[in-house]
Parts: structure tokens; C-alpha cells; sequence
């Protein structure tokens, strides 16, 4: 066990954590951040992603020890009212089925445009293609992706 | 109008004496977490009246709609509501809509699956709400002192108009809730809908997008503790011993222990699955420190033996499973079932002379055809929340059939049902697999043994791994041509292991249509255990039939859509037999309607095309798919459906819903495969079970729907099995090859 300083969502936190701990677990079972999913635990599905240092990374496989002092993003912190734009884009096109997936699908988008402001449809494809939707709102994600584009 | 009878029975006394008090606080969404906004505060309801189980009135007019069956991604949660608010005649707007838990003395039909949601609820849940509609122009009808004929409703609000009285319904519900249930109420003509037919959005839209705890792995409690299983890695063995030594010392462990989750002699239901039921627990305080104990378990496990269980069948029948022993492989089911296709099958229904046709015919074409195991892969791994107290069970879970597993937790806790409380979670993802309830009683019991609070959490690798897999099946067909290229005989015998697809299906086009006809099947034991898999058998058998009847058009000449029109004009003309369970006229009108819609007519040199059409669980679905190669890959560049499902309640989510069928039919079709060596699942996570992915979907899908007054029917799953017919087709116009083995692509590499 060690003491791990975080900076989560714009807030200092420290956790009292084996440092191997997946950053995953930390926000899920110690700082009741659930929005964040387990779908593999293998960076295979995407559902965990995060933000670290503005990139999108799979937490699941992120030993919490290497994120000190960097800054992490989760679906809580990605706007307060859920008015980032790709959360409105989201909304607008009603992309969610089980919406499982969806944090992780809209926290690996929001990083894709921050990088690129106007992706084309093979961008978009490469950059997703990391996270599973089983209820496959594929295109709706891709729709979604190109209007929080456009706005 | 319509009127409809109230159903005036006990369960309808029960809800009407439990409300007649009125004045129940909201609860806010129970697992949410999501304490309601300063702004949602200011607009609660001081008091509401409960006018039915399904509505509660609050005294500023806002109306609390109670969505009733479990929802899993099929966005029951909106589409169910809307039919409430529609015949109660509110503002979509001043609703809002709650998860009821599982009650079934105050809701009906507490089920999500088998794509009935929308046509089970259809006549309940308007007649509920034009019931409460009823009482409200009766309560203002007494407080007017006018007679109730002249008094109308909009958005929520109560007229008179030659009085010029008018109120909302907050103000009117408590003088509304005290009133009796009438015994007949009108419902709504198709024409006057304001709610149903527009689309709606999810509501739970914005919970979703900004991560809020909708899910059973997201709760949390004080006390709570963890726990992981793990169950045998090979069907056909159980455990033999266990040395916890080392994971009961590692940091954050209370406890390694054997469960046991049916006692002996437990008569089974069709929900409660045969696959491990012996596993070992370990329990802790976090998921990461329960993971890495499991991992240290040494567990030694042994072969079964033959076994037999007995399963309560549906209607009161018992009957005896046998479970081999042995521990099985794919090569050997592959062989096992190519043996049996040889032999002759029960015979489900015969029309004609088959065999003398086919001694006749001017041609003869036979293709056999099969389909691998698979898994359901939900993104939200199995997991539960139960904490049993001497007094009480309290259980929240991903489960889409609580009834089923309500009977199985009474017997395994010994405890009345009364005292055993079902929260409803948001499922994410079912796909049949959450019909299966057995991680309910799993986590009752390891709660129940600990007496502490637990929540029971799945590796991916252990629910991949756990069973309930969609049977692996195969199926042999054959055709007769005449000298004209007429159909005149057709045969399937199809079987699988260990399940046949067939059962139900005998009865299916082209039956009906063709003068001799001939259904067969088969099946074979295994341990390997299964369940309902999005169109429970449908996903075999509509993407192979049509993939073969597109194969017989193709020998008699003729287009493939022309050629299923010529069959389905025949079986409306003179159709043979009795018992065939589709309607020709609506089968070929979404064949019409997809012709048109793609443009069928026009040659198109730069894609190539695949036709198919399909119904089952009552609704008429045909499918176009387009695609081009690219770097020896197919790319499916789009595909148009045409849909009959009666009336489309909520639009968009219809087309959400039949999208997610199409592209999953398409990954399934390419990609999805559970093979087994000695019993091991070869495939225990997604870097060796391929998933579609984002690139992979086609570009772009559109759906039609066939305009129609007729009562609404589902679409969870009816748009999923044709495509893989309509997939292969193509396929073989694209290379020239016809695909007989699901999945199509061997491409077992994983793609990130």
C-alpha cells in the first residue's frame, strides 16, 4: 500500500492504494467515480477509457502509480452539466441503447476532436475502433462525432 | 374509439386500494445516485396521487410514469411510458419516468425479451392510461358539477367549455384518486396519437452521457463487500479441491469459500441454466484485491459424471435433462452433427409427396450449412448486489426475467417471496443471456453466508467463459425444380447440439408454398450449456434459408426478390396446409418495399447485392445489403431494411433499435465463434473473440417502415437474422463463393 497523490477531475485526491492498482479500480471502488466501466480488462473494449494529460488512455490497464501528478479526466469531470459538446451530440442523435460503453465511446471522441477539429469518416473509424459497442450504435456514434464537429 | 374492458381483478383491487390514500412522496431513481438538481427540487411535487400503479399525479401536474420491465438497451424505458402518457393525454414534457422494481402484483408482465415489450404492453399500459384519464374527467365532472361527456382533455389539462371551468390534473388528481375504476374505458384511434408515433427521446439520455450510476456494477453500500467466483475452466468438471492457503493471506480478503447454488433435487425452471453450480468465492474488500486473490486460488478439479436434472417444462410437464459426462471439443461436434445430417430426423411437418417430387424433378439442389456457439459478450460483465438478512432479501441486478428467477431464490433461500425484494437495474446489455438469473441466486447466497452486503462481479474471462451460449447448429436443405423452373418440392433438416433450431419454425414460409415440403430434426447432449441469444434460433435458421433460397432462384433463372414474391403470392393464392404462421400479403410487402427503396430494379455495377427477407417474433423484416471489396475484405457500404411492425411507437428509437440488429447480425455473421477443445471455451476475452468494431459497420444503414395501423410487434431481434443471409449473398455476387460455415471471415486477429 501507498499513498498516491491524484489530481482527478480538477480536484487533489489521494488514495491509500496498492500503486499496481489499475487507475480504473481507484476511481471506481475508491473515489466512487463509477462512470468510468470495466468491459475487459485488457485495453481490448474501450468502456474505461480516460483522459490523462488531455489523451485518451484505457484505464484498466494503468497502474495508479504512474499517474502522479498528471491530470485525469473522467465522464464526471468532461463538462458539469453534460453540456460538452460531444455529450450534446450524443443527445441529439440519441446514440445510446444499453449505453454501457457510451462514457467510455464519448471520452475517447472528445480526446479525437481535440486533436483533430474535423475528422473524416475513416479518421473517425480508425480512432473508435478501439471501443466496442455491443448493442452497435456504430453509426450513430459516427454521426454524433461529426455534428459535436460541427459545433 | 375503442372501448376496452378494465381487467377488474385482484391485481387491479390491490393497486387501486394501495393508492386511494394518495399523497406518496417520490423516491428519486433508487440507484442513480443522482440527488435531484436545486431547479428539479423547486419543481417537485409536494403531494402525489397514485392513480393507478403506473401513474402518480403530483399536485403541480407533473406525472410520474413507472416504466415496467427491465430494460436492457431496447429502450423500453421511454417507448413503455409513452403508451401511458398517450391515453392519459399529458405533456411529454411534465413527465417523468421511474423504474419499477419487480411487483408483480401491481405491474404486469415484468419481462424484457422475445421482442414482445411493445405488443404485451400495448392494450394494458394505454388502458391504465386512459383509466386514469377516466377518473380525472370524472373527479371534474363531480367538482364542476357538470356531466362528464363535456368535458375534454389536452396536455394535461381538464376543459369545460361551456362553462369555461378548466384545471390541470394536479389540481383535480386527489379528488381523482379516490374514485372507483371503471369498468370499461375508451382507448384512442390510431390516427388521434400525439405521443406514440413521435419520436422521444431516451430519458435516460443525459444520465448516460455524463456517467451517472444507472448500472447494478455501479452501486454501492456501506459495508458492502466483493466477490469473485471462479467456476471450472472446462465444461464437464467440477471441483474437486481447493487450497486458499495463499489467497486468503493476500491483502483485502475475508474469506475463500464453495458455494453450492441448486440443492439436490431442485425441480429447475426453463430459466434456471444447468452450467456450473458448484464455484469457489472469494470475497474482499475491492475488486482489484478480490482479482488478484483469485488468481492465487489452487483449485483441482475433476471429470463429472452422466448426470440428470429435471427441468418443470411450460405447462406443469417435467421433464428430464441429461447433462454427459466427457469433455468436448468443436472438431468432434462438427463430426457428431455431419453424421446426424445423414440420418433421418423427426419429422415436424410433411406436405405432399417430397420424395416422389424430388424423383421427378428436372433439377435438384441440396446445401448444408452450419453455425458455431456464441457468446453473448455484454458489455456490463455478469454481476449482482444481494444482501440477505435473516428477515429479508434485498437484490439488485441485471436480469430480464425476475419471475423466473424469483421461484429459484425462494427455493435456495428458503425464504417466502414477500420477503424477497427484486430491484430492476439498468441492464448493460441482455441479449438473452440476463434471462438467466443464476448470478441472482449466486450472490443471495454468498450474501446470505457472509451476512454482510455483497456485490458479485464476473471477470470478463469468467462470463465469457460461464455458457449460455447460442447452440451451434446445422442445417441441410433441398430443392426441387420442374422442367419450368417451378419450386415444387422443399426439405430442411436441421439439428444441433444441443438444441435443434427447427421446433418452432416448421411452419415458417416457404412453407405453405411449395406442393411437398418436408421438415426434420435433431439434437444432440452437451454439457456445454445454452440460452436465448438475440432470435433464438431465428439467427440460424433465417440467415441460412435465405441464403440457400437465394441459391434455388439463382438455379431457376429468376430474381431473387421475384422469385420469393412468385412463392409468397402462391401461398396467399392457395396456400398449402393450414397451420402457416405468416402473412403472405405482409411477407411481400416489405419485400416491395425494400425493392423500391434500394432501387433493386437499376443494375448497379459498383457495389454488389444481397436480398433477404424474414419473420419471426411478429414482424416482417426484408434486407438489402450492398458491398464492394476492398484489399480481399468485404466493406458493406449500406444497407436498406424494410420493416413491418405494425404501428411505430417511438420512431427513432425504432431505427436506433434496427440498426444495432443489422450491424450486430453483421459482426456476428463475420466474426462471432466460441470453439471448444476438451471442454475449454478457446475464447475467454476480446483479443481472441472478435467483436465488430467501428470500422468494420457499414457505412451508412436506412430503415423503412411500412406504414400500419396494426397493433405494434418488436424489433429487438427481428431484423437481426436475415441479415446474415443477405450478407452471404452478396458475398457470393462480390466473389463468387457461397458462404455455408458461420463465421464468414477466418480473420481471428484481433484488430487494436
Amino acid at each position: 500500500m501507498a499513498k498516491i497523490n491524484l489530481e482527478i477531475n480538477g480536484e487533489k485526491r489521494v488514495v491509500d492504494v496498492d500503486p499496481n492498482t489499475p487507475v480504473l479500480w481507484v476511481l471506481r471502488d475508491h473515489l466512487n467515480l463509477v462512470g468510468t466501466k470495466y468491459g475487459c480488462g485488457m485495453a481490448q473494449c474501450g468502456a474505461c477509457t480516460i483522459h490523462l494529460d488531455g489523451t485518451a488512455v484505457r484505464s484498466c490497464v494503468l497502474p495508479v502509480s504512474t499517474v502522479e501528478n498528471k491530470q485525469i479526466t473522467t465522464i464526471e469531470g468532461l463538462s458539469e452539466k453534460g453540456d460538452h459538446p460531444v455529450q450534446q451530440a450524443w443527445l441529439e442523435h440519441d446514440v445510446a441503447q444499453c449505453g454501457y460503453c457510451q462514457a467510455g465511446q464519448i471520452m475517447n471522441a472528445a480526446a479525437l476532436l481535440k486533436s483533430n477539429s474535423n475528422p473524416s469518416d475513416v479518421e473517425i473509424e480508425s480512432a473508435m475502433n478501439g471501443n466496442i459497442c455491443r448493442c452497435a450504435t456504430y453509426l450513430r456514434i459516427k454521426a454524433a462525432i461529426k455534428s459535436a464537429a460541427q459545433s | 374509439m375503442t372501448q376496452v374492458k378494465t381487467p377488474m381483478n385482484r391485481r387491479s383491487f390491490l393497486k387501486v386500494s394501495a393508492l386511494a390514500g394518495g399523497g406518496m412522496m417520490l423516491s428519486f431513481s433508487w440507484l442513480a445516485g443522482c440527488k435531484p438538481t436545486p431547479e428539479e427540487v423547486s419543481n417537485l411535487s409536494k403531494e402525489w396521487f397514485e392513480l393507478n400503479s403506473y401513474i402518480k399525479i403530483g399536485d403541480n401536474g407533473v406525472v410520474t410514469l413507472m416504466a415496467p420491465n427491465p430494460e436492457f438497451g431496447s429502450n423500453v424505458k421511454t417507448s413503455l411510458p409513452m403508451m401511458l402518457a398517450e391515453e392519459l393525454d399529458i405533456d411529454w414534457k411534465n413527465v417523468i419516468v421511474e423504474q419499477a422494481d419487480f411487483y408483480p402484483e401491481r405491474f404486469d408482465r415484468q419481462f424484457t425479451g422475445g421482442s414482445l415489450a411493445m405488443q404485451m404492453a400495448w392494450k394494458p399500459l394505454r388502458t391504465a392510461g386512459a383509466t386514469a384519464r377516466h377518473m380525472l374527467v370524472q373527479a371534474a365532472a363531480k367538482a364542476w358539477q357538470v356531466p362528464a361527456g363535456e368535458i375534454t382533455t389536452k396536455d394535461g389539462m381538464l376543459y369545460h367549455e361551456a362553462s369555461g371551468k378548466e384545471a390541470g390534473y394536479g389540481e383535480i388528481a386527489s379528488q381523482a384518486a379516490g374514485l372507483p375504476v371503471p369498468e370499461e374505458v375508451p382507448l384512442k384511434k390510431v390516427g388521434d396519437f400525439k405521443i406514440i408515433g413521435n419520436s422521444k427521446k431516451n430519458v435516460e439520455g443525459l444520465n448516460i452521457v455524463t456517467g451517472k450510476p444507472l448500472f447494478t456494477l455501479d452501486h454501492k453500500q456501506e459495508g458492502m463487500l466483493i466477490a469473485m467466483i471462479a467456476h471450472p475452466p472446462a465444461f464437464g468438471q467440477k471441483v474437486k479441491a481447493v487450497d486458499d492457503s495463499a489467497a486468503r493471506s493476500m491483502p483485502g480478503i475475508k474469506d475463500v469459500f464453495i458455494i453450492k447454488t441448486l440443492e439436490e433435487g431442485y425441480v429447475r425452471n426453463g430459466f434456471d441454466t444447468t452450467s456450473f453450480t458448484e464455484l469457489v468465492v472469494v470475497v474482499g474488500n475491492t475488486t482489484w484485491e478480490v482479482m488478484n486473490a483469485k488468481k492465487a486460488l489452487k483449485v483441482e478439479w475433476e471429470k463429472i459424471s452422466d448426470s440428470t436434472v429435471t427441468v418443470a417444462g411450460w405447462g406443469g410437464n417435467q421433464q428430464t435433462v441429461t447433462i454427459p459426462a466427457g469433455l468436448e471439443s468443436t472438431q468432434g461436434h462438427l463430426a457428431k452433427m455431419a453424421e446426424m445430417a445423414k440420418k433421418p430426423g423427426k419429422e415436424l411437418r410433411k406436405d405432399g409427396d417430397p420424395e416422389g417430387a424430388f424423383k421427378k424433378a428436372a433439377k435438384v439442389i441440396e446445401r448444408t450449412y452450419t453455425a458455431p456457439f456464441l457468446a453473448h459478450n455484454c458489455m456490463e460483465p455478469v454481476n449482482c448486489f444481494a444482501h440477505v438478512t435473516a428477515e429479508k432479501a434485498e437484490i439488485i441486478g441485471p436480469i430480464q426475467a425476475p419471475e423466473s428467477i424469483m421461484q429459484t431464490l425462494t427455493a435456495r433461500l428458503d425464504m417466502p417471496k414477500e420477503k424477497i425484494h427484486i430491484k430492476l437495474a439498468r441492464m448493460g446489455g441482455g441479449f438473452g443471456q440476463r434471462a438467466y438469473g443464476h448470478h441472482l441466486v449466486e450472490a443471495a447466497v454468498i450474501s446470505q453466508k457472509l451476512k454482510a452486503p455483497v456485490k458479485l462481479v464476473y471477470s470478463r474471462e469468467d462470463d465469457m467463459t460461464y455458457g449460455i451460449y447460442r447452440p451451434t447448429y446445422t442445417a441441410t436443405y433441398k430443392a426441387a425444380l420442374d422442367e419450368n423452373n417451378n419450386m415444387i418440392a422443399y426439405q430442411v433438416k436441421a439439428g444441433g447440439i444441443p438444441e435443434s433450431p427447427l421446433g418452432f419454425a416448421q411452419n415458417r414460409f416457404p412453407a405453405g408454398a411449395v406442393d411437398n415440403y418436408l421438415a426434420e430434426e435433431w439434437a444432440l447432449n452437451s454439457n456445454i450449456t445454452i440460452g436465448a441469444f438475440r432470435a433464438p434460433r431465428s439467427n440460424f435458421l433465417g440467415g441460412v434459408e435465405q441464403s440457400f433460397l437465394d441459391e434455388v432462384a439463382e438455379l431457376a433463372g429468376k430474381d431473387p426478390i421475384e422469385f420469393r414474391l412468385e412463392l409468397l403470392e402462391r401461398a396467399k393464392r392457395k396456400p398449402v396446409g393450414k397451420q402457416n404462421d405468416y402473412d403472405p400479403d405482409r411477407y411481400a410487402g416489405v419485400l416491395k418495399l425494400v425493392k423500391d427503396k434500394s432501387d433493386w430494379k437499376r443494375g448497379k455495377s459498383d457495389v454488389h447485392r444481397g436480398v433477404s427477407a424474414y419473420f419471426c417474433h411478429n414482424t416482417y423484416v426484408a434486407e438489402v445489403v450492398e458491398l464492394l471489396m476492398k484489399e480481399n475484405k468485404p466493406v458493406v457500404e449500406k444497407v436498406y431494411a424494410a420493416v413491418d411492425c405494425g404501428v411505430v411507437v417511438n420512431p427513432d428509437a425504432a431505427t436506433n433499435m434496427a440498426e444495432g440488429g443489422i450491424v450486430d447480425g453483421i459482426g456476428n455473421a463475420l466474426f462471432g465463434e466460441m470453439t471448444f477443445q476438451d471442454g475449454v471455451p478457446q475464447k475467454s476475452n476480446f483479443e481472441t473473440y472478435r467483436m465488430i468494431r467501428h470500422s468494420e459497420a457499414p457505412k451508412s444503414i436506412e430503415v423503412h417502415f411500412v406504414k400500419s395501423e396494426a397493433d405494434p410487434t418488436g424489433l429487438g431481434e427481428p431484423l437481426f437474422p436475415p441479415i446474415f443471409g443477405a450478407l452471404a449473398n452478396a458475398l457470393y455476387r462480390a466473389t463468387g463463393q457461397r458462404k455455408y460455415n458461420q463465421p464468414f471471415l477466418q480473420d481471428k486477429q484481433p484488430l487494436v
